[in-house]
């Protein structure tokens, strides 16, 4: 009878694992030798219109400027958010002899320093860090986040009513801290009375607790949110459930979600970026080199929503930001 | 920090542990049930998963929240029936089947969002109902008397739960069979009957714990929704006691800790983030550690009943 019961857990088990492989790995073209191969591996859905959806984008105009699923291949695995797991898809990857393989996140670059060496032609890339660990086949992305947050914190500041703006947060690190660091100066720069309050949840993922947040910033008196990860969709639900909130966005284009009350998004475009590194990579450059996204090399874009008016006195000041970000006259402290 | 005892503030924190408390609540009455009767179901963050994705895909593409429950609360009893033809039925080990439905519910659940969906969108949930009169009481009228119905439906199944675990004859069984199910089955109780209906009865309240985020707190769907929302449901129900109503004041400890944790960090008081995100499970180590030591597990818990060797 114990044997019994041991043979059902197991076959139970390898269900439910092969289930999760299944929703977990999705392949857009079949291996050929004459195409490019990219495999990506991402802590949250390739749809979850912030970080992990900004590289799916960029990889998919990549294709399509390069000739399509014919001349490149994308694969991916999504919800990569225990790290081991990542490791073994990432070291899968490569042994399959992928030609790209990029570690989307910062909590996957001790998995490529470890995984480089044991493929010295295969390109590897992680983000986001600057971090290229010495290895002449791992290159490092970065995003100057506070940049976008710099210019959001300038429209919020000038766009603010109640003189309270709230900012919802993951993780006190990498871009999301960037950014948030930027959008306090942002709005400092054109309204030294705002008060501007930060939540960190402590998750990347956890939506509720990120709604409960906003919740909270809005009780307090914000009319204005912004924050960081793919959990934010929960603070947009908060803004749009109370109707007189306003919302500025990172990472992605978030518009969709809400298009009466996102007022801009940071827009990460990794594309030319991933370009270049295709390029060097079929050259037989398979990294040792590190990008960051800025305003400057338009890897960093403002992208506006329309169906929300935005005063023409807070565009010129975004705009003037920008340029003063660009050329050097505005400097942010992180 | 005197800003945390304004009137204004205490009733926001309130109002926002009701609402992070509902999900916990449903979750972890259901699981009381099911581990009364001796079976621990760890795969409850996959029912809520499954189901939430369930209600939030009716809702999206026929409007009916009512139905959209409906459907969670279907999808919970189905996988609870699945649970428990693995775990009663063929004896398989509790742990292994749990872990092996949370994972199935977290795939599944993704899979399908990413096939019928594609990306994030959100809905229009359950409203706030203001009760008439009960909401005008001052300072706790609009705490326990504007929300939505799901927080309702939550909270009053605190006494029901405990009246039918504690005073009718389908409690008796459910305790019998999870603390001596030999005996019980010499009574001629049909322990496999009680475990099936008590695990998929504690699935169904997982299903309602899944709609009540995805359609009436957060009113959309992402993949890994609950975030192990789940399993802190099953460690209430240690933290519980194994009864109802220690299990609410588990869900209430925990959420009034989360919503605390908000707003020192809205107010701006100086403690660290991360510190701040400890409070929670600080507060649940705690209590839990207290709470085990009073022993009230049911003494067959994790046991499969085979006639003649229990």
């Amino acid at each position: 009878m114990k044997r019994r019961a041991f043979l059902v857990s197991l076959v139970m088990l390898m269900v439910m694992v092969t289930t999760l492989a299944v929703a977990g790995a999705t392949s857009e073209a079949e291996a050929d030798s004459e195409v490019f191969r990219i495999a990506v591996v991402m802590p949250s859905a390739t749809t979850d219109t912030a970080f992990s959806q900004s590289m799916w984008s960029a990889l998919v105009t990549v294709q399509e400027a390069m000739g399509g699923e014919e001349a490149v291949e994308l694969v991916y695995s999504e919800n990569m958010f225990i790290v081991p797991d990542a490791a073994a898809a990432l070291r899968d990857y490569a042994s399959q002899g992928y030609d790209l393989v990029i570690g989307h996140g910062s909590q996957y670059g001790t998995i490529i320093e470890d995984l480089a060496p044991d493929f010295p032609e295969t390109a590897f890339a992680w983000g986001t860090d600057v971090n290229t660990f010495g290895l002449d086949n791992v290159y490092a992305y970065t995003a100057a986040a506070e940049q976008g947050g710099y210019v959001n914190g300038v429209i919020a500041g000038l766009m603010t009513q109640s003189g309270t703006i709230g900012v919802t947060g993951p993780v006190e690190v990498g871009d999301a801290r960037t950014y948030v660091t930027g959008f306090y100066q942002g709005v400092r720069s054109v309204n030294s009375e705002a008060n501007v309050a930060e939540t960190w949840t402590g998750s990347f993922s956890d939506v509720a607790l990120m709604t409960a947040a906003a919740q909270t910033h809005i009780l307090n008196g914000a009319d204005i949110l912004t924050g960081s990860s793919q959990s934010v969709v929960g603070s947009i639900g908060a803004a749009l459930e109370a109707g007189d909130v306003l919302w500025f966005g990172t990472q992605a284009e978030q518009t969709t979600l809400a298009p009466d009350i996102v007022v801009a998004s940071q827009v990460y475009d990794w594309s030319m970026m991933l370009m270049e590194i295709v390029e060097n990579a079929q050259s037989g450059v398979y990294g040792g080199e590190s990008y960051i996204l800025t305003l400057e090399n338009e890897g960093l874009k403002i992208a506006y929503n329309e169906g929300v008016d935005v005063p023409a006195e807070a565009v010129e000041a975004a705009e003037a930001a920008i340029a003063g970000i660009i050329d050097g006259s505005i400097e942010i402290d992180l | 920090m005197s800003e945390l005892l304004s009137a204004n503030v205490l009733t926001g924190m309130l109002n926002t542990m009701l609402t992070l408390a509902t999900p916990l609540l449903f979750a972890a009455l259901g699981e009381t049930f099911s581990q009364r009767s001796g079976v621990v179901n760890l795969g409850v963050d996959g029912i809520m998963l499954l189901s939430a994705f369930g209600a939030f895909y009716v809702v999206l593409t026929n409007g009916s929240l009512f139905l959209g429950l409906v459907v969670a609360m279907l999808i919970g009893i189905a996988m609870g029936a699945a649970m428990s033809f693995v775990s009663v039925t063929m004896k398989a080990e509790q742990g292994v089947s749990g872990i092996g439905l949370q994972m199935f519910g977290l795939g599944m659940s993704s899979l399908l969002f990413k096939v019928m969906v594609g990306t994030v969108k959100t809905v229009q949930g359950f409203p706030r109902v203001r009760i008439p009169l009960l909401a005008e009481i001052p300072f706790l009228g609009p705490i326990l008397f504007n929300n939505n119905v799901l927080v309702y439906i939550a909270f009053a199944l605190v006494p029901i739960c405990w009246y039918v675990l504690e005073r009718t004859t389908i409690g008796l069984a459910i305790k019998a069979v999870g603390q001596n199910p030999a005996a019980a089955d010499s009574r001629g109780i049909n322990v496999d009957l009680v475990r099936y209906g008590s695990v998929c009865f504690g699935a169904m309240l997982a299903g309602m714990a899944g709609a009540a985020i995805s359609i009436s707190t957060v009113n959309l769907f992402q993949d890994n929704l609950t975030a192990g929302q789940g399993f802190i449901a099953v460690a209430l129900v240690y933290f519980g006691g194994w009864t109802p109503v220690g299990v609410m004041f588990g869900a209430l400890l925990f959420s009034v800790a989360n919503s605390l944790q908000l707003w020192l960090q809205v107010l701006g008081v100086n403690v660290p983030a991360g510190l701040a995100n400890m409070l929670p499970y600080i507060l649940t180590i705690v209590v839990l550690t207290i709470s085990v030591s009073r022993g009230k597990a049911p003494a067959a818990l994790n046991r499969p009943f085979l006639r003649g060797e229990n």
